[in-house]
């Protein structure tokens, strides 16, 4: 089933999150970190950081963290086995740390297709600020929906 | 700032993606549940994609402060397939006068399948270092 074209533009509820530190020392050991100033609360400091830094991909999981992270992908018909990430951009305002509260603000910018349907493509772009207002990051991210039926 | 840098990544085993999707919160059965990827037409799981840009991040605040680092783009162009060790690659292809430069960046398999292409932009501190 297409998506409807009609579901561009639509905001998507903001999510806001409090950045825990060892969820960030979690997040580097799952990555195979070994810089300690992603690891100790220490060697971050002393690098000149307020506590450990949010590295530069970890701002994507935050999303993620509502219930049902993937419901306004299944709530407009995709099957989530279909789904590929096709591209993921950054734009970096300022280096967020533990003990941050985060707010992203996602909304669906664009809906297109390509191969007559078989393809579809949702632009997705998340704007993350501290509680405060202060930019922190813009993500972008290009999901990939393959229709099956379509490409047959 | 300049030249070239390699990070050897994994293996990425069931456990890492495992640990990765409960540390990015990406809890897609497709990267978990062979049954699920079997169910998709595929032969096994496959990495997150954004595993692997986050092997390319660690790439980049090993390289610079991570301060530093403007935006960081890349396009996923081949899925991973589990128990794959990836190479990441970053290499300043331009810098600029006002002292910014472009990396970069692929990862690739052991069977040169390329598996994600991209760009970084790093702004190099005002005086530039002598490496």
């Amino acid at each position: 089933m297409p998506i409807p074209c009609s579901a561009a533009g639509t905001e998507l509820p903001p999510v806001t999150v409090d950045v825990e530190r060892g969820r960030l020392r979690f997040f580097a050991e799952a990555v195979g970190e070994t810089d300690p100033v992603y690891l100790d609360l220490a060697a971050a400091r002393a690098a000149g950081h307020p506590d450990l830094p949010v590295p530069p991909t970890f701002l994507f999981g935050l999303e993620l963290e509502r219930p049902d992270p993937f419901g306004y992908l299944t709530g407009l018909g995709v099957d989530l086995r279909h789904v590929l990430h096709g591209e993921q951009a950054f734009t970096y305002h300022s280096v967020a740390h533990a003990g941050d509260r985060l707010v992203l603000r996602p909304r669906i910018a664009e809906i297109y297709s390509k191969k007559g349907g078989a393809l579809q493509f949702l632009v997705k772009k998340t704007a993350v600020t501290r509680a405060d207002g202060s930019p922190v990051a813009d993500l972008t991210s290009v999901i990939v929906v393959r229709d099956p039926a379509s490409a047959r | 700032m300049s030249g070239r840098r390699v990070l050897e990544a994994g293996p990425i085993t069931r456990t890492t993606l495992a640990l990765f999707a409960r540390a990015s919160g990406d809890h897609n059965p497709i990267h978990l549940d062979p049954a699920v990827a079997r169910s998709a037409g595929l032969d096994d799981v496959f990495a997150h994609g954004m595993l692997s840009m986050a092997y390319l991040g660690r790439l980049l605040t090993g390289w610079v402060p991570q301060e530093r680092i403007r935006s960081f783009r890349v396009r996923f162009a081949a899925i991973t397939p589990v128990h794959a060790r990836p190479t990441c690659t970053g290499e300043v292809v331009h810098v600029t006068a006002e002292g910014v430069a472009t990396v970069r960046l692929t990862v690739a398999l052991a069977d040169g399948t390329v598996t994600l292409t991209g760009e970084a932009v790093i702004e190099l501190p005002a005086t530039p270092p002598h490496d």
